[in-house]
């Protein structure tokens, strides 16, 4: 009987029904992406009126931007200052072109890139980071490439506990990424089998409960939930940093094609300036001056 | 006043065509963005190679592919069961006043958005795993309890509908016959309503593929093959979100590249849902 019944079953009539409906969603979903994208392209639109400035690029300066900008122009109203992700490279390309004014970016410029102007504003130290309770205080440079190789797989060999070592790293494409594989990995890739985190936050987090991870992060962004290793005796403290002891620092820069004028120089005299050196050092960079 | 009924249908078809058509502009646009790297790649290294390094040159997806396939088995294993053993219950033998408060107390688990799963997963699952298990607890296993537990709402209501609607005929005619309760839905109304069930795992099958949010909080996004259901993985979607933000030129192209193979994934779900329920 059962057998029969199969035939006629009535239970695939009401396929659709339920809550969801994947159609609507995904159509939801794409008038945001489309939204996001618009919203993307804003500043190519606008810019090129006399009170306007764009500045575009690496995600790591992104933030610290947006802060000097909106400082900025809270003083200055009839100013507006526009402030885009988009990566380095791509900052730099966009300065290149015109698309943006500034471009900003978190690596040093390389080949003919070296012919735009260049304007560092700040340091920006980038602290390998364990969980409070690890008691490993010091690390060799060497060590953490081995670490992040996939080479040294256990705690054991650094004269802790043997424990499998959970390695955090940030995502493709970011520049604190980019910066500690250039700074720490020279030409060997991350394991692949390293956990990844698209923000700084979220490293921090994952340390912060994982007794035996190590990740890294800028080093403006340590608090007392994780501990900052020193790298090779050498602490990653605002002196340190500042004095170049301290190996894993990068620039942070802004990049124009013409020298800057209009605009555009008296939002960089700005970031220069004490006020806007003091900001970001509030914000947990190191100034340049 | 027919006029005005003809009107009322035009707009109507309007807006239904304008629906589909950006139905259509989204599969075009994904599979403009994408073709050319798969192109560029070829098809058997995009989807064969475990090498994904998208800065340096290397696309390969077949980590992720196998993540994506082993964390949406793990959540069916999980959810399945629960979800049809809760749906039984609920459909046949619950007194219809309980289910007719449980059902859409289930149906509000839909409701809840995934970062909030995915932040219970952080805060709750991760640790309890770290601790008891090894690993660092973002893993395979975390993701495929949190996703199972999201595609119960699915799985329930469609497995309820498609059971109540057997007619009752039939089990009254297998209890005529001297067959138990559990008999006769283990007998014949299981099989009865079989197809519904089919299409509510299905469907919840296409939830967890796609879910992506709650999945980069717990998986761990690592971009090896997972050798343990302790091991961090990343799925498609997670792949997409996670490095969407940063990423320009062939990079950008990979992402919308993993979206085809996404876009594949779910439409071939889909289609065997739907060839499923019409093969009664």
């Amino acid at each position: 009987m059962p057998h029969s019944s199969k035939r006629n079953s009535p239970g695939g009539s009401h396929p659709a029904r339920g809550p969801l409906r994947p159609g609507a969603l995904a159509i939801f979903s794409c008038c945001f992406l489309l939204a996001a994208l618009l919203a993307a392209g804003g500043c190519r639109g606008s810019s090129g009126s006399p009170s306007h400035v764009c500045v575009a690029g690496s995600t790591s300066v992104q933030p610290f931007a947006e802060k000097l900008a909106e400082i900025y122009m809270h003083q200055h109203p009839e100013m507006r200052i526009d402030v885009q992700g988009g990566g380095s490279s791509a900052g730099i390309f966009a300065a290149s072109q015109g698309a943006a004014e500034l471009g900003a970016s978190s690596r040093e410029l390389v080949g003919p890139e070296k012919n735009l102007q260049d304007i560092p504003i700040a340091y920006d130290g980038i602290a390998v980071i364990v969980h409070p309770s690890n008691p490993l205080t010091n690390i060799r440079l060497e060590d953490i490439r081995r670490i992040f190789e996939g080479q040294l797989t256990d705690w054991g060999p650094l004269g802790l506990k043997p424990h499998p070592i959970d390695i955090i790293t940030r995502e493709e494409g970011s520049g604190t990424r980019e910066a500690f594989e250039q700074l720490v990995m020279g030409q060997k890739e991350i394991t692949p089998g390293a956990l990844v985190q698209d923000s700084n936050g979220s490293v921090r987090e994952i340390v912060a409960g994982d007794p035996h991870s190590i990740g890294y992060i800028s080093a403006g962004l340590v608090n007392e939930q994780v501990k900052a290793l020193a790298i090779d005796g050498v602490l990653p403290t605002r002196e340190n940093i500042k004095e170049k002891k301290y190996r894993l620092v990068r620039r942070l820069h802004l990049v124009s094609k013409e020298p800057p004028a209009g605009p555009c120089k008296a939002f960089i005299d700005f970031v220069l300036s004490p006020q806007g050196q003091h900001l970001l050092e509030a914000e947990g960079l190191v100034g340049i001056k | 006043m027919r006029t005005q009924g003809k009107f009322i249908e035009r707009v109507l078809f309007l807006l239904a065509l304008s629906a589909v058509s950006s139905l259509v502009l989204i599969t075009v646009f994904i599979f403009m963005e994408g073709l050319p790297l798969i192109v560029h790649t070829g098809l058997k290294d995009f989807i064969f190679s475990t090498h994904w390094a998208p800065t340096k040159g290397h696309f390969g997806i077949f980590a992720m592919i196998v993540s994506s396939i082993l964390v949406t088995l793990g959540a069916l294993l999980l959810g399945v069961p629960l979800g049809l053993s809760c749906a039984i219950t609920l459909a046949e033998f619950a007194p219809a006043r309980v289910r007719r408060v449980l059902k859409p107390a289930l149906e509000l688990l839909a409701g809840i958005p995934s970062v909030v799963y995915g932040f219970l997963g952080v805060v709750w699952l991760v640790p309890l795993i770290r601790e008891h298990l090894g690993g660092p607890g973002l893993s395979l296993l975390a993701a495929s309890v949190i996703l199972g537990i999201m595609i119960l709402p699915t799985v329930i209501s469609i497995s309820i509908d498609a059971l109540t609607a057997v007619p009752d005929i039939y089990r009254e005619g297998s209890i005529a016959l001297g067959a138990t309760r559990w008999q006769t839905v283990r007998r014949v109304v299981l099989p009865a309503a079989s197809s519904g069930i089919i299409t509510a795992v299905i469907l919840g099958m296409g939830r967890a593929v796609g879910e992506t949010m709650a999945v980069i909080m717990v998986a761990g996004n690592a971009l090896q093959l997972p050798t343990s259901i302790l091991d961090p993985v990343r799925t498609l979607t997670s792949n997409i979100a996670l490095e969407l933000a940063y990423a320009a030129g062939r990079h950008r192209e990979a992402l919308f590249a993993t979206g085809i193979v996404l876009f594949v994934i779910i439409m071939l779900l889909n289609l065997s849902a739907t060839l499923i329920t019409r093969r009664r």
